[in-house]
């Protein structure tokens, strides 16, 4: 366990330093936990991240590497839909950094 | 920005709990980036023995909150020690091989050499009759005569917390993959050691997170992975919409279908994860073209079984009793388990005992099959054709997964688990290369995640207990031009998909046996 402070308030982390609490998650964790990561936030980043807190709060999961590779294209076209592009924002792999930096839980099983 | 305000909270020097001491690895867990993998030379060499090489293996102690959810302890009990020797005792009278295999052992050293975590961490106690002599030094102290009169001088020990720890510690470097069994005279299964030793640490209420978190996830979402039914439907919908981009045809991948023919049940991975997905998209291939009705099931969306990682008979059956309840809902004819090595061990040795028999399923099928063996016997009849030219530019070569290769067979003869997968290749590809015989079938080596190892706190572990299978790989990526590491089971889909890179080895070149059948597979209108 771990956890950090922002303007007072304490954020808990699990051991990998992903956010303990969804719902306490706001734009200036999204920033600090991408700092941590050595992720410079862009437009582009941010782009990533409402999509995957989107689909969260509906499926209560990440969605599927394909999945995301596919709204994306469908959202802002074949230029942004796809693997390198997104390995490109989150260079330890989108699923588990972008998802960190959304706050989200990571993602186990046998993946 | 966030940073002027932000600071980590800073640490204070703590005292550690009777649990956490237990947790808390000897030598400090290395950081990713401070991971250095053995060189690929194409040669396993056997190291020299290091002492405490391997001692900052520790992964994640289990929260409370999941240990209760499993019926464990949430904390060390404080009469863990009585209770950890009555626990014993118990598993000592219920499994009377563990009382074989504490009692055989005559110290040959035949298994020394044969652990790949032994191989890649350098360190002793991951020699398999030094990891088990952790638990038999405490069996003779208070369960033999001679221990319990002469102690250490016996090699009898009490169990104190210290030991416990390298219980917690070395017991977790052990993928029960059952490699030394294989080369020991007397097939001592230090396997099902493990097993017991993990069963009595979580009696005592010292439990592993990734395992138990995930067993915790089955009961209460469904599978390993925590994707529950919508979200289960919208991702199959949207692969679905992917295959008919792909082919141009209506490719179903059905869910919950009441009185489909076949049941098909799959590590839940192969919904989510790459390239797990694309042996997914072959499964569904073949039953299009095999022409016959199918379906997943929500209620058992999940094929993989960790109940057996942490040799809890009790939550293997519960985590299996929802095959039950899908039979009854869904009422199929026959049941197929897609590409999982554990789960295969399972199904093929555990199945009919856990939850069987499976009298409401047709008896001229085998209850149940192996994808592998579903889809290669459509081949030998011709009822499906498979396009090897397609595949012209992967020259494959097969690795062995441990439960499948140790665990089970398949098919009707003998050795069937080795020869079937590699028939399906051959039949995908024009060119097949195998490995160094020493590292394939029942001497295959464990792909370095299985057994509940598969989680990133033990991701040294992972890198070193790799290494003699990359080894074995590069000597045919050099010799042979091989690319593709072609696989039948989830974690070792994961495993090599992260390690590989580690190696300078680019992650697709793993992939599965049914991604290659999908990629040959004949989709036209059948004769």
């Amino acid at each position: 366990m771990g956890s950090f402070d922002i303007d007072g308030k304490t954020y808990e982390t699990d051991d990998d330093g992903y956010l303990v609490d969804l719902n306490e998650w706001n734009e200036d964790v999204g920033k600090y936990i991408a700092e941590l990561e050595g992720v410079d936030l862009t437009e582009a980043h941010w782009e990533v991240i409402n999509f995957l807190r989107n689909y969260y709060s509906e499926y209560n999961i990440a969605p599927a590497i394909k999945i995301l590779i596919k709204e994306m294209k469908k959202m802002f076209g074949p230029e942004k839909g796809n693997s390198a592009y997104l390995y490109d924002l989150y260079p330890a792999g989108p699923a588990l950094q972008a998802c960190k930096i959304a706050g989200l839980p990571k993602p186990t099983g046998c993946v | 920005m966030a940073d002027k305000e932000a600071t980590a909270t800073e640490e204070e020097p703590k005292v550690l709990t009777d649990l956490e001491k237990v947790g808390e690895p000897i030598v400090p867990r290395k950081k990713p980036n401070e991971i250095h993998p053995d060189e690929l030379t194409g040669s396993i060499k056997i190291p020299k023995v290091q002492e405490g090489t391997a001692a900052g293996n520790k992964p994640y102690l289990c929260k409370s909150e999941n240990m209760e959810k499993l019926g464990f302890p949430g904390d060390l009990r404080e009469d863990w020690h009585d209770a950890a020797i009555a626990k014993m005792g118990d598993l000592l009278e219920k499994y009377k091989s563990l009382q074989v295999y504490m009692d055989i052992c005559v110290k040959c050293g035949s298994c020394t050499d044969k652990c790949h975590y032994f191989i890649g961490t350098e360190d002793g106690k991951n020699m398999p009759v030094a990891r088990a002599e952790l638990f038999r030094k405490v069996y003779r102290k208070y369960f033999t005569t001679e221990g319990k009169i002469l102690g250490k001088l016996a090699g009898a020990e009490k169990l104190d917390l210290e030991l416990l720890g390298e219980w917690y510690s070395y017991f977790h470097q052990c993928s029960q993959c059952r490699r030394c069994s294989v080369f020991c005279p007397y097939g001592i299964d230090t396997a099902e050691i493990s097993m017991a030793a993990r069963e009595i640490m979580d009696h005592i209420g010292v439990g592993q997170k990734y395992t138990n978190d995930i067993i915790v996830k089955v009961h209460e979402v469904g599978n390993n992975l925590g994707m529950n039914p919508k979200a289960l439907k919208a991702t199959l919908e949207s692969t679905e919409e992917d295959l008919e981009e792909e082919t141009g045809k209506k490719i179903r991948l059905p869910l919950d279908e009441v009185g489909a023919d076949v049941l098909m049940v799959t590590p839940s991975a192969d919904f989510f994860a790459s390239p797990h997905v694309e042996s997914l998209l072959g499964y569904a291939k073949v039953f299009h073209q095999a022409g016959i009705s199918w379906t997943f099931s929500s209620a058992a969306s999940e094929a993989g079984n960790f109940g057996m990682f942490i040799g809890n008979y009790g939550q293997m059956q519960k985590v299996a009793s929802r095959l039950t309840d899908a039979i009854n809902e869904i009422k199929p004819k026959r049941l197929i388990v897609g590409e999982c090595g554990h789960a295969w061990r399972i199904a093929y040795s555990f199945w009919n005992t856990l939850i069987g028999p499976f009298d409401s399923l047709d008896p001229n099928f085998k209850r149940p099959q192996h994808i592998c063996e579903y889809t290669l016997d459509l081949v030998n009849r011709g009822a499906i054709k498979l396009d090897k030219s397609k595949n012209d530019h992967i020259i494959p070569t097969f690795h062995d997964s441990c439960n499948v290769a140790r665990g089970a067979r398949m098919g009707d003869k003998p050795g069937g688990q080795f020869t079937i997968p590699r028939d399906l290749i051959k039949a995908s590809c024009n060119r097949y290369v195998e490995m160094d015989e020493e590292t394939i079938m029942e001497k295959t080596f464990c792909c370095g995640g299985g057994g509940g190892l598969l989680t990133d706190d033990l991701l040294e572990l992972r890198v070193k207990g790799a290494m003699p299978r990359m080894q074995a790989f590069s000597k045919v990526q050099e010799s042979h031009g091989v690319n593709f590491l072609a696989l039948i089971c989830a974690i070792c889909k994961a495993q090599f998909t992260k390690i590989l890179p580690k190696y300078g080895v680019g992650m697709d070149v793993a992939g599965g046996v049914h991604q290659l059948v999908a990629s040959a597979i004949d989709l036209g209108a059948k004769e």
